[in-house]
C-alpha cells in the first residue's frame, strides 16, 4: 500500500520534471533566480553580525547553521507539497479538485505529486552551501549521534513546514481562495526560525515552541548538535527529542484536512 | 437488481446572504445569514446495466449535482444512492475505480505532458496491470484515431482532438459505467458526430452503461433511448425518447419573411405566435402536418422572401413540461 503510493509519487515527480523540461530556459532561470534571491538573506544576516558582533551569545557561524537548516527544511517541504500551496486558487476555485476526487487515490497524495518545481532546488542548493560554510566556521564534533540528530531535525522540520502548508490548504475548504495570511506562518516562520530562540521575547518563544513548533525542529536540536546547554534551561536529554513535534504538527494538520474533505463533500465548491 | 439506484435524492446548499457594502461585509464576517438552496428536491430513478440514459434540463436544474453525487464527489442531504452495490460517497476510492467520467468543460489530462505520458500516469493511478493497459490503450487509440496525437502535449490539441483523448483517458481502466457531463459542448459538427458515434459503439458493442447530461437535443436524438428531464431539482419526465418526441418535443417553429406585408393565414393545425411587418412566426406539429406540406401551402399562395424551421429550445421545452407538470399536480 505505502510502497505503491511511493511508487506513484515517484511517477508524479517524473511526469512533473518532464513537463518542466518543456521549458528548459525558464526552469534554469527560475532556479538561478531563486538561489540568488535567497542568498541575499544570508548576506543580510552576515551584515548584521559584522556590524554588531555576536547576538545573544551566538556567532555568525552558529546563526548560519540555523539559517541553513531552516532553509533546507522549508525548501524540501515546499518541493514536496506544492499542490497544497496552490490548493485554493488552482483546485477549489476552479473546480479542478473534483478531478482528483474522481481518481481512486487519496487526494492528499495526488496533491503532493501535483507539481514538483525544480526551481525550488535553488533554495535547497543555497541552504546546503550555507550549511557547508557554517560547519567550517563552527567547530562541530561530528559523530553518529550528532549526524542522526541533524538528519532527524531536518526530517521533523520538513514535516512541520509540510503541516503548515497542509493547514493553509485546509483553510481553502472554508475560504475557497488560499489565504495569504497563511504565508505569514510559512515564510514568516522561515525568517523567525533562522535566528536563535533566546533572542526573542518570552511570548514569542512560547509561540515558536508550542503553537508552531519551529524551535523544536531548529533551535533545540541545533543546541544538541553543538553540544551546548540551553541558555533558557531546557534539559539536555530533551533537546534531541524535540523534532518529534514537527510530526505531531503534521498529523494534526491532516486531521484538520480530513474535516475539510468532509465539508467539501457536503458543500461542493 | 439495477446497476444504478437513486431513491428520493435531495441536496441543499447553504448560501451566505451578503448585505451589500462595507458594513454588510463586516457584519457578514461576524454574523452570517444563511439561506438554503435546493439543488435537488426529490429525484428517484434506476438504471440497468447496458442502458444509455440522457439527462436533459436547463442550467441549474440539478444535472451536474446528480452526476457529482453519483460519482462520489458530493454527499446528498438525504436519499439513497447505490452504484454496483456501493454507496459512492461512502466508499469513494473503490467506487471511482469502477467508473469513468468525462466533463466537457474540464480536462482530466496533464496540460504540459504528451497525451501518451498522461495515459501512462493514469494507468499507474488506476493500478491497471501493464499488459492489460497496453491492450486497452491500443484498442482505444484505434477506435478514437489518436495515433497521430499521442506525442503532442495536451495544450497543443484542438478541443475536438482533446475530447477524443479525454474519452480514452476515462476508459483506460475499463469501467463498466461512464458518466458524461455535457461531452459535446463547444465542439464543431464533425467532432460532435465522432463523439456520438464513439459513445454509441461503446454502449452497443462493449455494453458500457452510459449516463449523459446535455443541452443538445441532437445528442439525445442520436444516442438515447431513454430520457430524464430534470428541472428545478425535480424529475419531470422519465421515459423513452420516442414518446417525448411525439409529445412536447413535437412542436416546430416556422419563421417566414414575405415579400409584402405578412398575410392573415388560416391553416388547420397552425398557431400564429407573432406578426411584425413582413415577418410571421408560426408553430405547428410535424406529426400532423409535415413541414414540406405546410411550406408548399404557404408558398403556393404567397410570395415568400425567406423561410426557416426551428426546433424549440430546450428551455422552452422545459417550460412546457412545467406547465404540464403543474397542471397535473393541480
Amino acid at each position: 500500500m505505502i510502497v505503491n503510493a511511493l511508487a506513484l509519487y515517484a511517477r508524479y515527480v517524473a511526469a512533473s520534471l518532464r513537463a518542466q523540461a518543456q521549458y528548459p530556459a525558464s526552469t534554469l532561470m527560475l532556479t538561478a533566480g531563486h538561489c540568488a534571491a535567497t542568498a541575499i538573506e544570508i548576506l543580510a544576516v552576515y551584515a548584521l553580525f559584522a556590524r554588531f558582533g555576536p547576538v545573544g551569545g551566538w556567532s555568525f557561524g552558529e546563526a548560519a547553521l540555523f539559517y541553513a537548516l531552516v532553509n533546507i527544511m522549508f525548501s524540501v517541504a515546499d518541493l514536496l507539497t506544492r499542490g497544497f500551496e496552490v490548493f485554493g486558487t488552482e483546485f477549489v476555485r476552479t473546480g479542478a479538485f473534483d478531478r482528483l476526487l474522481l481518481r481512486p487515490r487519496a487526494a492528499a497524495l495526488q496533491l503532493a505529486g501535483h507539481e514538483v518545481r525544480l526551481s525550488r532546488l535553488g533554495r535547497l542548493l543555497q541552504g546546503s552551501l550555507v550549511l557547508i560554510l557554517s560547519t567550517r566556521l563552527v567547530p562541530i564534533a561530528w559523530d553518529v549521534s550528532t549526524i542522526v540528530t541533524a538528519i532527524w531535525a531536518v526530517a521533523g522540520g520538513v514535516a512541520l513546514f509540510a503541516g503548515i502548508l497542509v493547514l493553509q490548504a485546509t483553510l481553502a475548504f472554508w475560504t475557497v481562495e488560499s489565504l495569504e495570511v497563511a504565508n505569514v506562518i510559512s515564510y514568516g516562520g522561515v525568517q523567525a526560525a533562522q535566528y536563535p530562540l533566546n533572542i526573542y521575547a518570552a511570548w514569542f518563544r512560547r509561540l515558536l515552541t508550542f503553537a508552531v513548533p519551529l524551535a523544536c525542529v531548529a533551535y533545540y536540536p541545533v543546541l544538541a548538535v553543538l553540544k551546548r546547554p540551553d541558555p533558557l534551561g531546557a534539559p539536555d536529554w530533551l533537546l534531541p527529542l524535540t523534532p518529534a513535534a514537527g510530526f505531531i504538527f503534521l498529523a494534526l494538520a491532516f486531521l484538520a484536512w480530513r474535516a475539510g474533505m468532509a465539508r467539501y463533500a457536503s458543500s461542493g465548491s | 437488481m439495477p446497476q444504478i439506484l437513486v431513491e428520493a435524492l435531495a441536496k441543499t446548499y447553504r448560501v451566505a446572504e451578503r448585505t451589500p457594502g462595507l458594513i454588510g461585509a463586516v457584519r457578514g464576517l461576524v454574523h452570517r445569514q444563511w439561506r438554503e438552496v435546493w439543488a435537488l428536491a426529490d429525484v428517484s430513478f434506476s438504471l440497468e446495466a447496458g442502458e444509455l440514459l440522457a439527462f436533459i434540463g436547463p442550467n441549474g436544474a440539478g444535472k451536474s449535482t446528480t452526476i457529482k453525487i453519483l460519482s462520489g464527489i458530493l454527499r446528498p442531504t438525504s436519499g439513497r444512492v447505490e452504484v454496483d452495490g456501493l454507496v459512492p460517497y461512502e466508499d469513494r476510492i473503490h467506487h471511482v475505480a469502477r467508473i469513468g467520467v468525462v466533463f466537457g468543460q474540464r480536462s482530466q489530462l496533464w496540460w504540459d505532458l504528451p497525451v501518451i505520458d498522461g495515459f501512462d500516469l493514469l494507468a499507474d493511478i488506476y493500478r491497471v496491470e501493464p499488459a492489460r493497459y497496453r491492450r486497452r490503450r491500443d484498442e482505444l487509440v484505434a477506435m478514437l484515431r489518436l495515433e497521430p496525437l499521442l506525442d503532442q502535449p495536451v495544450r497543443q490539441l484542438s478541443l475536438g482532438q482533446r475530447m477524443r483523448a479525454e474519452f480514452a483517458a476515462a476508459l483506460l481502466h475499463d469501467p463498466t459505467i461512464l458518466f458524461l457531463d455535457e461531452p459535446t459542448i463547444g465542439l464543431d459538427a464533425p467532432s460532435k458526430l465522432a463523439v456520438r458515434e464513439f459513445v454509441r459503439r461503446l454502449n452497443r458493442e462493449q455494453g458500457v452503461t452510459v449516463l449523459l447530461t446535455t443541452h443538445d437535443m441532437h445528442d439525445v436524438e442520436a444516442l438515447a433511448e431513454r430520457v430524464i428531464v430534470i428541472g428545478h431539482g425535480r424529475l419531470l419526465v422519465d421515459g423513452p425518447f420516442a414518446s417525448l418526441r411525439a409529445g412536447v418535443l413535437a412542436e416546430r417553429r416556422l419563421y417566414i419573411d414575405f415579400v409584402g406585408p405578412a398575410p392573415m393565414l388560416d391553416i388547420d393545425g397552425v398557431t400564429i405566435k407573432a406578426r411584425e411587418g413582413r415577418s410571421l412566426e408560426l408553430t405547428f406539429n410535424p406529426g400532423r402536418l409535415p413541414a414540406p406540406k405546410l411550406i408548399a401551402a404557404i408558398t403556393s399562395s404567397h410570395a415568400v422572401d425567406d423561410i426557416h424551421v426551428e426546433e424549440p429550445a430546450i428551455e422552452e421545452v422545459i417550460a412546457r413540461l412545467y406547465e404540464l407538470h403543474d397542471a397535473h399536480e393541480a
